[in-house]
């Protein structure tokens, strides 16, 4: 099948649904690739990288529209600025078409597509289950935002992140404040705290807590009743009246004293939660950054302009919504392995045909059009959280455990005594000779014990085939009985002395040939 | 020679061996410590056949040759990958010199003692024999489990305690018959019974162990190779034989014991065979482990991409590497990340492969230099630092579900922990389980990435790769 991916036409889209490492990876999977002249330029690939890694260039976008089998997109599909088409007006019965869709947001579009005959793949539909981590772009998009709205704020923020004690003077470390610890937001935290600043976050979902604290970062804890934020999918749900009151007081509270707020905090299909009122951004130093990575809808902040940089109150507010676009080369490869991934799973057979098999979990999830019809939204996902219960249980077990029974201070002589009783009882009828060998006996045991705890754990092999060869001592049996008058004895022994000659030299040579090869 | 200067002789050559065993604590005295093996060997033998034969010197010196340059030519052309098989081998080779010498004692010893020496000297014979048996049928089994050439699954017969019982049971009444018609001058019946008796009782004690404890198993007739040297030595009355059965017997002991604990199996439950009982519902006990999901695959491209980029490496080899050969290749990439100011270290798990140390000698001969080769216990902690770990060929020694799934069948087993790292890269012919028949899951874990194939091919893809 042929894949198309064409440039890019929404304002500031810097992005690529294709790179030409990925694209060497999917003709592997058996697909021929095509690509509109420019489309990754400002992304920093040029046709020429394109070209080298065997893909077609087509100057014409109205053409790639048609010639392909699938459309490969970063945004969903919108009017052409200058040519003045409408991509999805192109497709026809048979094409697919894979990209972000929102099919939440863009009833029109899916009815649009479903006329067209189509099937249709949503990227930001992919089910949050962990086999899916590694096609989920809206994880990796996610993660880029929250790394760049570090670097944005970085840029509008007057001061140094890290803290310094220079001859001119100190300087005090940036306070970073991010809410909502998702993806964007452990980025965020991540990035913040390599350049030095004091980082904390919150989330509603107590069990972030060890994500953020792993990074370094602080975590605040609401001082409220437990109510646990965790919603379906791994997002987080909205939350009681009492509860957006104590954490109101928190933010307010803390907006007094960072420099720096970025919130992360969305709800899948509802209005961003307003977090930071007016009054806290007037509380906050002048000079502060607030990046708004709501913005697109609605912010966390009221007076954030989406798409714009904006000074409140002396606060600068970022509302940039193209986080990712502003870091389009890294994107667009993290995007394109994504959507090689989907295919990987779409092509199971790597003959460059796909399935849309509509009884995988994934598929079924992404897929929002099918020949037509529409099928968004889909049966919902398995919950993918941690199995919190089972934590429990384990708890308990270990918990359950009981201490071992502590032993009598004396019960180690009961062996004792018993060894002595049998030996006493031996000595009694034993002849002496015998009582002499057993000594020795004894002794060597004790002998070979401590000694061979010493030995190396590497070198246990070795010290098997050398304990072998010297075991071959009872050739001396053999020697001792061999000058016997007794034929049958003589061969015994002669065949005994054979078998332990071949273990002698053979031991000893395989040690001696394992030992040289140790070295350092 | 006066019997004062074999004697004292005999006291050389023990002191002689003690010093060889000794040697081995560290890899600079370890060629020193074979050396005195050696020379205590020597000059046992050579005091022996000047001072004791009398007779029949050339049958002597011919067995002594052909065998010598049996084992010669044997020990030159083993391959690394197959010194478990040798070492079982040539354990079976002492349980069946010591049948051999058992039997001509008892012939050749007709009448010269009597009374409760005699008693005890037959008593003596009948279990150096007894032992000697044993050790022999049960090296051969494992030599065929070993080299493949028999099934490596335990074999559980129904009733298998029973029947070991009743084995137990028949050569006790045998010996008491033995001794009781040895006094008057026979017996030597009941003795031949007795060692087809310790014959079956051996294949049988070895064919019921399963492929993963065959690191105990060896190291086990090991053990048992050295009582019977020393069971030997008791009926000849020569303390050279005791001292180093003895120490070959605790030495045997000791790393059985010391496997054993590797894989927090008792040592008892390991002998009467079978891993876990409970074997066939440890698919379904390992399954709550596994978060549901599937494993990443990865190309070699991209492993080599992770490794270059890496600054601390680990790699934990397991049997895998064994059987493809992969261990020269493997240093290859070694040295090639060595250069490259990358620190790769290997993390050996004790019962890694099939007989103890089996790793650390295929390592030494790929010219690993020990000083990178870590154990387990010295390396665990440092996973948390190492952003890849490779794991080739290995399964149940790196499975977290020992320290998960309470109700695992290798619960509480010590295991290395490359999960606790960035990134493990997996190296694996299929998503089959361990010996264990357990679930891994680890190749589910969100950092881990599987490299399937054959482990020797992907290593070598890996080094191609590198070279760019």
């Amino acid at each position: 099948m042929r894949i198309g991916v064409p440039k890019e036409i929404d304002d500031g889209e810097k992005r690529v649904a294709l790179t030409p490492e990925v694209a060497g990876q999917l003709q592997k999977l058996g697909f021929s690739l095509a690509i509109e002249s420019s489309a990754g330029e400002a992304a920093n690939f040029d046709d020429e990288k394109y070209r080298e890694a065997g893909v077609e260039i087509i100057e014409d976008p109205k053409e790639l529209w048609r010639s392909s089998d699938i459309i490969m997109k970063v945004r969903p599909p919108s009017q052409h600025p200058e040519l003045g088409f409408y991509g999805v007006e192109l497709l026809r019965k048979g094409q697919t078409l894979i990209s972000f869709l929102y099919p939440a947001q863009n009833p029109e579009l899916l009815q649009a597509l479903s006329e067209r005959g189509v099937t249709a793949l949503a990227m930001d539909s992919v089910p949050r289950i962990s086999r899916a981590q590694k096609m989920d772009a809206l994880s990796s998009m996610a993660n880029i935002a929250g790394y760049r709205a570090v670097v944005e704020a970085a840029q509008h923020f007057g001061r140094f992140f890290t803290g310094q004690i220079t001859a001119a003077g100190k300087i005090p470390p940036a306070k970073v404040l991010v809410i909502g610890a998702g993806v964007a937001g452990l980025a965020a935290i991540g990035a913040a705290k390599s350049m030095g600043a004091i980082v904390r976050a919150f989330d509603t979902r107590p069990e972030v807590k060890e994500q953020v604290e792993s990074m370094d970062a602080d975590f605040l804890m609401l001082n409220f009743k437990d109510e646990d934020g965790s919603g379906e999918g791994g997002y987080a749900k909205t939350m009681s009246a009492e509860f957006i009151e104590a954490e109101m007081a928190l933010f307010a509270e803390q907006a007094k004293e960072v420099d720096i707020i970025i919130t992360t905090a969305l709800i899948p299909g509802r209005a961003a939660p307003e977090l930071i009122t007016e009054a806290m951004v007037t509380s906050m130093k002048p000079g502060s950054v607030i990046v708004d990575l709501a913005a697109e809808a609605g912010g966390n902040c009221k007076l954030t302009v989406a798409n714009e940089v904006v000074v409140r109150h002396g606060v600068t507010l970022i509302g940039y919504t193209n986080l990712p676009s502003r870091l389009a080369a890294q994107s667009s490869q993290l995007y394109a392995t994504n959507l090689r991934h989907l295919l990987t799973d779409l092509c199971p057979q790597k003959d460059g045909e796909i399935v849309v098999n509509m009884e995988d979990e994934v598929i079924r999830g992404a897929t929002v059009v099918k020949e037509g019809n529409v099928t968004w939204p889909p049966p919902a996902p398995r919950i993918s959280a941690a199995p919190k219960a089972d934590v429990g249980e384990k708890a308990k077990a270990a918990m359950e455990k009981p201490a071992a029974k502590p032993a009598h201070p004396l019960a180690f002589l009961i062996p004792l005594a018993i060894a002595g009783l049998v030996l006493f009882g031996l000595g009694a009828v034993a002849p002496p000779a015998f009582i002499g060998h057993l000594t020795v006996f004894v002794l060597s045991c004790f002998v070979g014990y401590m000694v061979v705890w010493g030995v190396s754990h590497s070198l246990h092999t070795p010290l098997m085939s050398v304990t072998n060869a010297i075991s071959s001592i009872i050739v001396i049996g053999a020697l001792i009985q061999i000058s016997s008058d007794s034929t049958l004895v003589v061969v015994l022994s002669t065949l005994a002395v054979f078998i332990t000659s071949i273990n002698i030299v053979g031991g000893f040579a395989v040690t001696q040939r394992m030992l040289r090869m140790f070295r350092k | 020679m006066s019997t004062g200067v074999i004697t004292a002789s005999y006291i050389g050559a023990s002191a002689l061996f003690i010093l060889a065993l000794g040697g081995l604590s560290h890899q600079e005295s370890a060629r020193r410590g074979n050396l005195y093996g050696m020379l205590g060997m020597g000059l046992a033998l050579v005091v022996t056949i000047f001072g004791l034969v009398t007779d029949n010197r050339f049958a002597l010196i011919v067995g002594m040759l052909a065998g010598g340059g049996i084992g010669w030519y044997l020990a030159k052309k083993v391959e690394m990958t197959q010194m478990p098989e040798l070492v079982a081998i040539l354990h079976s080779l002492v349980g069946l010199a010591a049948v051999f010498v058992g039997f001509a004692n008892a012939l050749d010893h007709g009448a010269d003692i009597s009374g409760v020496e005699k008693t005890i000297h037959d008593v003596e014979t009948y279990i150096g024999i007894l032992i000697g048996a044993v050790t022999l049928s049960g090296s051969v089994a494992a030599y065929l489990k070993l080299s493949a050439k028999i099934s490596g699954k335990p074999l559980q017969l129904p009733g298998r305690h029973l029947f070991n019982l009743g084995l137990l049971l028949l050569s006790i009444w045998f010996g008491v018959l033995f001794v009781q018609q040895s006094a008057l001058g026979g017996g030597t019946v009941w003795l031949i019974l007795m060692t087809l008796l310790a014959l079956l009782f051996g294949v049988h004690m070895v064919m019921a162990i399963g492929g993963a404890d065959m690191p105990v198993v060896v190291s086990m007739l090991n053990s048992y190779s050295g009582w019977a040297a020393a069971a030997m030595g008791f009926m000849l009355g020569n303390d050279l034989l005791i001292v180093v059965g003895a120490l070959v017997g605790s030495s045997g002991a000791i790393l059985s014991y010391i496997m054993c604990k590797a894989m927090n199996r008792k040592f008892v439950n390991v002998i009467l065979g079978g891993f876990g009982t409970g074997a066939s519902k440890s698919g379904a006990a390992a399954g709550p482990a596994g978060e549901a999901g599937d494993v990443k695959s990865i190309e070699a491209e991209e492993a080599a991409d992770l490794l270059e980029n890496a600054r601390e490496v680990m790699i934990v080899p397991g049997y895998g590497m064994a059987v493809a050969q992969a261990q020269h290749i493997v240093y290859e990439i070694t040295k090639k990340l060595r250069d490259k100011g990358v620190n790769v270290r290997f993390g050996i798990h004790p019962v890694a492969g099939r007989m103890p140390g089996h790793m650390n000698v295929l390592l030494a001969e790929a010219r690993v230099p020990y000083d990178i080769v870590y154990e387990m216990d010295e390396i665990n902690g440092d996973f948390p630092k190492v952003d890849v770990s490779i794991v080739i060929g290995a399964n149940d020694i790196v499975n977290p579900a020992a320290q998960e799934v309470p109700d695992s069948p290798i619960a509480g087993m010590p295991v290395l922990e490359p999960w606790k790292g960035k990134t493990t890269i997996v190296l694996k012919r299929s998503m089959g389980t361990g010996y264990a028949g357990v679930d891994n899951p680890l190749f589910y874990k969100e950092n881990t990435r599987m490299l399937f194939g054959d482990a020797k091919e992907s290593v070598d893809a890996v080094l191609k790769f590198l070279s760019h």
